[in-house]
This record gives C-alpha cells, sequence and structure tokens, in this order.
C-alpha cells in the first residue's frame, strides 16, 4: 500500500549523476528549496554508482551534495500529471514532486544491436557487465570478449581488468583512421590525457582490435564462444561473458513527456541549458552524449541559470563549448558503420521483451505499423532497447512517449486525483 | 564485499557476499532470471534497471527487477525454470 | 498514373473498411482502399477487441449476434497472431438489484438462442478467483470472445488483396463522393461506389454526417498469467455507454494471450486531444480495482486513448448516403465496430448487390436521420 508523499521545491532535479548534483549543488548555494529524485539508491548516476564507485571527482560532488541543504530523494519519475508536477514512485511510495523549475539530467543509456545469439545469458552491455560487477559480481579468472563502440569499451574493459577478469579482446566498430582523428581530439583536453594515459597502464597487453565486430554469439545454456569478424576475417574465441554495447543514447523520455524539443534524439537547450519549455532546463547526457566533464559543466550552469545567477554561469559558457568540441569528436569517430546493419538474421530476435524476430519487422513501414503489428516496443522496456536499434537497422523514427514512462504498479498511476482520500505523511513547502 | 549471506533461489540456497543484487546472485547461481516469450531463458543485459531481463519474484512479488534490489539474509527468490 | 478506376473505393483501413474490403472483393468486385496511414491504424488499434453479443436494443443484439457467428466461422483462418480466443464475457452483478437485471439478459438471450449461464456467487468465484468476495453473481456469455484487432484488420485486408484489392496508404483522403475519391497528392479514383468508413472522421470527410468522437482510456499490465480467465464488465457498463453527456468510467477487463491484463473502460465527450488523462486514469483504476484488488499491485507498462465513433442514436450508419447515388457509409460504431465489422460488410455488400441481408437493415440506414427530422 502506498504511501503519498508531497514535495514542493523551488528548483527539482532529476537525476543523481554527474549533472544533476553539479546542479543541485550550484543553486542550493542560493536560498533555493532544491529536490533531487533519482531511481537509484547510490548518487554518481551509472558512472560513479555510489561512493565505493566514485573517483576523486564524483566523492567531492557527492560529499558536497550531501552537506548541501537539497532533499535527495529515491524514486522512478514516471508521470507528469499537470503543469509543475512530476509523479516518482519507488518500493513503499509515491511521490507527488511540485516545482518552480525543473532540471531534467536522466542521463544515458547504452545502445544495443542485435545479432544472432546476443539473447544469450552473459551476454550483456559493457556497462552492463561492468555495473553488474560493482553490484557484487565475481569477475576474477572469467574470461570476458568485449565488442561494440565508444570509450565505454575501454573504460569498462580496464575496469573489469582491474577485478581479475581476463580481457580476451577489445573489438571496436570504428577505423584506426576514425579513432586516430579521436586520438588527435583527446590531445586538446589534458585532463583526458591523464585519463588515456591511466587507462593505457590498465589495458597494457590487452588486444585491442578496430574494424571489429561481432557476428554471432553461441552457447546452450549461457553464452560459450563469440565470432567475431576482424577486418574481414572470421574468428572464434571461447569466453565466460561477453560484454557488447554500441556507445550510448540518451534517455529523453521524461524530456519528451513534459514537451522539450528534441532533435537527432537529443534535448535542445539554449545557452543556459533551457530547453523550449520555460521552465524546464536539461543538463548532460540528455542535451547529447559528451562525458563526465561535460555533464559536470553543463550541469553548473544549469543550475545557475534556474537561480538566476546568468553571470557566473555565463563564466563557465568557454569551458562548455571546448568539451562540447570533444563530444562531437565522439559523435564522429563513434558513429556506426553500415556493415552492422548486417549482422541480424532472419531469426534474430530484435524486440527481447516481446520476441519480435528481424524478419517480421523488415516488412513494415514504420515504428507504429511494426509495433501495433507485431507488438514490438510494447514490453516492459517500452522501447528503450530495441527502439535504439530498430531507429538504426531501418532508419525509423520514434513515437511521442505516453505516461508512465517507466511501468509502475497501478496504485501510483490511481493516486493522483481530485479527492485526497489517500493518506499524504509528509509535505514539504518551500523556503 | 564482506561476509557471505544466503538466499534461496527456487528452493535451493545459496551464498553471495553481502551487498549483491538478486541479479549477481542469479548470475552465480548459473540460474536464467526469466524464460522469454518463446522459451528463451535470459539473464541480466543493461545492468541498470532498464532492460527487464533480469525481472524475477521476490518474496512473491512478481515482475521485480533484479539488478536494483539488494540481497539480504533469507531472501526468496523465484524464476521461470 | 494520376487517375484510376475501380468498382468500388473504400476511405479508411480500419476493422470496418478492410471487412468492407474482403467482402466486396470475394463478390468479384473490383477494390480500392485507402487511409492516410495504415492498415488498422484508429480506432481499430486503440480498442479492446472485444467481440460481443449486445442485448440493449434489438437492432445493436441483430447486428452483433450475426456478426460474433460470422467471427466464429472465421476462426479456422485467423492466424495466431490475431489472438483470437472464446474466453466468453460474464457480467458482473455487484448487488441483488444487479442481479435482477442479469436474469433480464438471461431470458433475452435465451429468446434469441445465445448460450448463457447465470452464475450465483459461488460459481462467479470459482471461474474467476480474483473477483473480491461478496459479489452477487453474473451472466457468462460463452460464445462472446476477444482478439487483436490491428492484426484482425490486418488479416481482413490481405484477404481482400488476394482477391485483387488494392492498398493505397499514406494518402489523406480531400474528397469523397459523387462517384471519385480525391486524394491530398491529386490523384483521383473513380467508382460507382464510394463507401466512407473512415470512423471518427467520418463527418469530416462527408458533411452532414453525425458522427462524434468518444475518447476511450485503457491501460495494459505486465504478464500475470491465470489472474483472469473471462472478459468480465460490470452490469453498471451500459449506464455508462447510455450517457450523453458526462464523463464516465466502467469495470471493464480483458485477458490476453500474453497474461496481460487489458483495463478499460472511459467515455468522454467532447474531448479532442488524444492525451492520456491522468484523472480519468485514476478513476478507472480505482473502479478496477473495487472489482478485483489484486489489480492495484500489479505493474502497469502501457496506457493510450483511442476515440470512437459515436452516432445520437448510438447505432451504426450503414447504406447509402441521401443525396449522393455513389456514397455509402460504414461508420459510427461507437465501442462494437471490431465485433460488428463483419456484419456491417455483409449487409453493406447486400444493399449495393441487390442480395438480401440476412437481418433487418432499416434500423442502421443513413436516411433514418433525415426520416426522424421529417417527422419531427
Amino acid at each position: 500500500m502506498n504511501k503519498v508523499v508531497r514535495h514542493a521545491f523551488d528548483l527539482l532535479v532529476v537525476g543523481g549523476g554527474p549533472a544533476g548534483m553539479a546542479a543541485a549543488v550550484r543553486a542550493a548555494e542560493s536560498d533555493l528549496a532544491v529536490g533531487i529524485v533519482d531511481d537509484s539508491a547510490m548518487l554518481g548516476g551509472q558512472i560513479w554508482r555510489g561512493e565505493s564507485g566514485a573517483g576523486s571527482a564524483g566523492l567531492k560532488w557527492i560529499e558536497r551534495l550531501r552537506s548541501s541543504r537539497v532533499k535527495v530523494l529515491r524514486g522512478r519519475v514516471f508521470h507528469q500529471p499537470e503543469s509543475r508536477i512530476l509523479l516518482a514512485e519507488n518500493n513503499e511510495t509515491v511521490y507527488e514532486l511540485q516545482y518552480q523549475n525543473l532540471i531534467l539530467a536522466t542521463g544515458a543509456r547504452e545502445r544495443f544491436l542485435p545479432f544472432p545469439g546476443w539473447t544469450l545469458p552473459n551476454v550483456l552491455g559493457a556497462g552492463g557487465l561492468q555495473a553488474m560487477v560493482k553490484g557484487g559480481l565475481p569477475i576474477g579468472g572469467k574470461r570476458v570478449v568485449v565488442a561494440g563502440t565508444g570509450p565505454l569499451l575501454i573504460a569498462a574493459a580496464a575496469y573489469l581488468r582491474q577485478h581479475g577478469a581476463e580481457i580476451l579482446i577489445i573489438c571496436e566498430q570504428a577505423s584506426w583512421v576514425d579513432l586516430a582523428q579521436f586520438g588527435m581530439a583527446l590531445l586538446s583536453q589534458p585532463s583526458k590525457i591523464l585519463q588515456g594515459l591511466r587507462l593505457k597502464k590498465a589495458l597494457a597487453k590487452i588486444k585491442f582490435s578496430p574494424n571489429s565486430w561481432p557476428v554471432a554469439a553461441s552457447g546452450s545454456a549461457a553464452v560459450e564462444s563469440v565470432t567475431i569478424s576482424r577486418s574481414g576475417k572470421l574468428e572464434t574465441i571461447s569466453c565466460d561473458y561477453l560484454a557488447c554495447g554500441f556507445h550510448l543514447v540518451p534517455n529523453v523520455e521524461l524530456p519528451l513527456l513534459v514537451g522539450c524539443q528534441v532533435q537527432n534524439g537529443c534535448v535542445q537547450v539554449d545557452d543556459f541549458q533551457r530547453t523550449s519549455v520555460p521552465e524546464v532546463f536539461s543538463a548532460g547526457e540528455p542535451t547529447g552524449i559528451g562525458g563526465v566533464e561535460l555533464s559536470l559543466v553543463e550541469g553548473e550552469i544549469a543550475g545557475l541559470a534556474a537561480a538566476g545567477r546568468t553571470a557566473e554561469a555565463g563564466r563557465l559558457l568557454n569551458r562548455r563549448e571546448k568539451l562540447r568540441r570533444f563530444a562531437r569528436s565522439l559523435d564522429r569517430a563513434f558513429r556506426l558503420r553500415s556493415e552492422l546493419r548486417s549482422l541480424p538474421q532472419r531469426e534474430t530476435i530484435v524486440c527481447r521483451c516481446e520476441d519480435v524476430r528481424y524478419s517480421h519487422l523488415r516488412e513494415h513501414a514504420g515504428w507504429r505499423a511494426a509495433k501495433l503489428q507485431t507488438r514490438c516496443g510494447m514490453g516492459p522496456c517500452q522501447g528503450r532497447i530495441c527502439g535504439p536499434a530498430t531507429q538504426f537497422l531501418f532508419r525509423w523514427g520514434q513515437e511521442s512517449v505516453r505516461p508512465p514512462i517507466f511501468p509502475v504498479r497501478a496504485e501510483s498511476m490511481a493516486s493522483f486525483t481530485d479527492d485526497s482520500t489517500l493518506e499524504v505523511c509528509e509535505t514539504t513547502g518551500g523556503r | 564485499m564482506s561476509s557471505p549471506l544466503t538466499i534461496t533461489i527456487n528452493g535451493a540456497q545459496i551464498a553471495v557476499p553481502s551487498g549483491s543484487t538478486v541479479a549477481v546472485a542469479m548470475v552465480v547461481a548459473g540460474k536464467a532470471c526469466r524464460v522469454s516469450v518463446s522459451g528463451e531463458p535470459r539473464g541480466p543485459l543493461c545492468g541498470m534497471g532498464i532492460c527487464y531481463e533480469c525481472r524475477v519474484t521476490v518474496s512473491g512479488e512478481p515482475h521485480c527487477l533484479g539488478c536494483q534490489i539488494v540481497c539480504e539474509a533469507g531472501m526468496e527468490v523465484t524464476s521461470d525454470e | 498514373m494520376r487517375h484510376a478506376t475501380y468498382d468500388v473505393v473504400i476511405v479508411g483501413a480500419g476493422i470496418v473498411g478492410a471487412a468492407c474490403a474482403d467482402e466486396f472483393a470475394r463478390r468479384g468486385m473490383r477494390v480500392a482502399v485507402v487511409d492516410r496511414e495504415m492498415v488498422g491504424g484508429g480506432a481499430t488499434a486503440a480498442g479492446m477487441g472485444h467481440i460481443v453479443t449486445m442485448d440493449d436494443s434489438e437492432a445493436q443484439f441483430a447486428l452483433t449476434r450475426y456478426s460474433q457467428q460470422l467471427w466464429q466461422k472465421l476462426r479456422p483462418e485467423l492466424p495466431a497472431d490475431v489472438e483470437y480466443d472464446q474466453c466468453g464475457t460474464i457480467w458482473v452483478a455487484a448487488d441483488e438489484e444487479e442481479m435482477v437485471e442479469v436474469r433480464r439478459k438471461r431470458d433475452f438471450y435465451g429468446q434469441r438462442e445465445v448460450p448463457t449461464e447465470v452464475l450465483d456467487s459461488q460459481t462467479l468465484m470459482r471461474l474467476e478467483p480474483s473477483l473480491r468476495a461478496g459479489l452477487a453473481g453474473g451472466l457468462l456469455v460463452m460464445e462472446d470472445a476477444v482478439l487483436y484487432p490491428p492484426c484482425a484488420a490486418r488479416l481482413l485486408m490481405e484477404r481482400a488483396q488476394k482477391q485483387g484489392a488494392t492498398l493505397r496508404l499514406g494518402h489523406s483522403v480531400v474528397e469523397a463522393g459523387q462517384g471519385r475519391v480525391r486524394m491530398a497528392d491529386g490523384f483521383e479514383i473513380s467508382a460507382k461506389v464510394v463507401v466512407n468508413a473512415a470512423g471518427a472522421c467520418a463527418g469530416t470527410l462527408t458533411p452532414g454526417v453525425e458522427i462524434k468522437k468518444r475518447k476511450g482510456h485503457l491501460i495494459i499490465t505486465d504478464r500475470y498469467a491465470r489472474f483472469l480467465r473471462h472478459q468480465l464488465v460490470e452490469l453498471g457498463y451500459l449506464k455508462s455507454a447510455h450517457s450523453v453527456s458526462s464523463d464516465s468510467v466502467a469495470f471493464n477487463v480483458q485477458p490476453r494471450r500474453t497474461g496481460q491484463i487489458l483495463i478499460g473502460s472511459s467515455r468522454q465527450y467532447g474531448a479532442e486531444h488524444a492525451e492520456v488523462d491522468s484523472k480519468i486514469l485514476a478513476r478507472m483504476l480505482q473502479r478496477a480495482r473495487e472489482y478485483m484488488p489484486g489489480v492495484e499491485q500489479m505493474s502497469v507498462v502501457r496506457t493510450w486513448t483511442g476515440f470512437r465513433a459515436a452516432t445520437p442514436d448510438k447505432l451504426p450508419l450503414i447504406g447509402p448516403w441521401p443525396g449522393d447515388d455513389s456514397l455509402f457509409l460504414a461508420t459510427g460504431h461507437e465501442g462494437l465496430g471490431i465485433t460488428t465489422s463483419l456484419s456491417t460488410a455483409r449487409i453493406l455488400v447486400d444493399q449495393i448487390t441487390g442480395a438480401k441481408p440476412e437481418i433487418p437493415i432499416e434500423p442502421y440506414l443513413p436516411s433514418r436521420a433525415a426520416q426522424e427530422h421529417a417527422h419531427v
């Protein structure tokens, strides 16, 4: 039975990762009632995952947030029943969160592309396997093939290696040329060179293979081997885990729900991170994948701007511009090559929730027709896994979103009504 | 990760390091979390509560995301088998 | 090519348009179907897919029963993705007053050879253990069924196409009547017979056709096998459907083949936008949990809305449109479009070919509105 808890904030931040924390911390320096809501018990988002997962930068921000007056809530935002109110749910509670201003720092998720065998147990995302190890999965002595694209492959491989995994190979679909250009971009960012050097040490002696991608995963109860294409030649490698992800896609479902303009999968923002909805800002990966440092500075700008401190926000614009150049080079270097469209075979499952196979999807004209006829995208993941895949495979557009933007308990959907016969346990006003 | 605790998965006792998530416990026990619509065994994919592949029944409640739940001693987890 | 000629052109590829295309083609006519989007993308995609024999009027009974029997006959030809399931309907009575209504319905159906069974409180609980205790009973109508409408519409259209029908998707129709249909891109189709099967948009296509949009909401849950076996409808449903002016919700749930529970239903007049209304969802869920408490903890995966095409007297418009020899209507089905798509197609094509319809057609004739005005 849900408790209903109401809060009213001057500023509500959705997302407790780098961008969200930076925004909340900066805004709270002014005398604003600030709340931050994240669906995890840990702060730091996917990249830091709580104090134990954060580096020194992460720890500093978590510490700053905890010592501020920001109210930290655990909940999954699922609906906007009325202007300036968001509903969020956790195991025991549904939150009604009122706000004057809103900052959406909802982060990103991995992009998955289907290929034969990708649904086998122990085939996970690159970030996915890393998250499992952070969640206690023993990886010592396990043989791991890392594949896909993007800097996350290297970060994940380094982390797994540090925890005892045997990284057999890293297969990057980008070409040497693309990577070299990205390497040049890295050189323009001093902190990234340091990061690069540390990673280099962590990855010493690991085979790194560009122009390479997985063609099939095989096994009976779980993955036992992976066949990869390396510059056109096929090679089969025995392994315990396949960690495979194709870079990141922004989480724009909540921005879409509240009416923000989204283009090419990214929330459109002005110089001060303001979206097309006047009281709504967005910061971090939803505005374009760009990494931790860009997320932090965007978060700071959004928090300062929401607090009316535009001069201070303005002083951060140069740093953001430099980091955005890096983000653009990320996009270019790791764009998906067309060969990946040929990976799924007729029988390859594309929608994992409803087991819709490639051959059934191919015949439809667009996302909506495919969805209605095959149920692709109608499962609990709400198209978060199959959506980016079908967008790439078939060049389909996406639909608008409807609530709930995550599956929630029926009682939570039912809780926002005119008649408040529900027990309201707590109401926090503004200042 | 510190001392192990015991949970049951489909009636069998499994020891996992304290702090492990339910999804991790399933993988360590070699058990699929769920069986898909067409009969495939499935385990966690995204690790962040988005893919819904790690759904299991915890203490009688179905469709719980295993990767978002930390194991507690005596927890009863059941999966499709 | 800017122009084509057919025997029949149908505007609207929803389940009604698709059923009509299939029927015309079956009788040897050259058919074209035009839709601005896809097959079965309008109310067809939004509805519950309940095939139900209704008793609220003789005319409604005749059309729904005829069609329900046609669906039964078609069943062997329906592929798996149509998910046809003769699970039956249980009209649920909350109290003794509603049990009186149960017996009235039983008599009505019994006199017309529709098999039913009166359920007392215990039998109801045995058949549907997830219902709350203390309900008075209900009426089981065992020949009612459910299916998945978008795939049913596609199946009917494919049958039509196999018999030579042409489908033109992605084209808005600007004008329909006087022996032709003109599309937004300038393409024109000439035909002796033009059928308006445009559902909620029928009144825009043919001025003077009195269709009002009646918005509905639905919710679908994650999979809960064995929670529900039959389509359950509260007896108050009919009061809701009959209300002409206010927003209403009723308990109306359906088990899908997938094990997901489909939860409805709602009716609103005057709502023009397709956005989900939180308050209506909340009321619908509250009503549902009054009958089935277990719904409360279920995981809700999706919600959506749709627009039913409603006429002033609640009966569809099937037949010639007065003042235009070429124009026929097959629209205005409100919440019974899935059920009555097949019988609509039959009696429409009967009228055009001069065959004798299986049921009297007068109650559905578009000219009835004119006649009523004449009598005033």
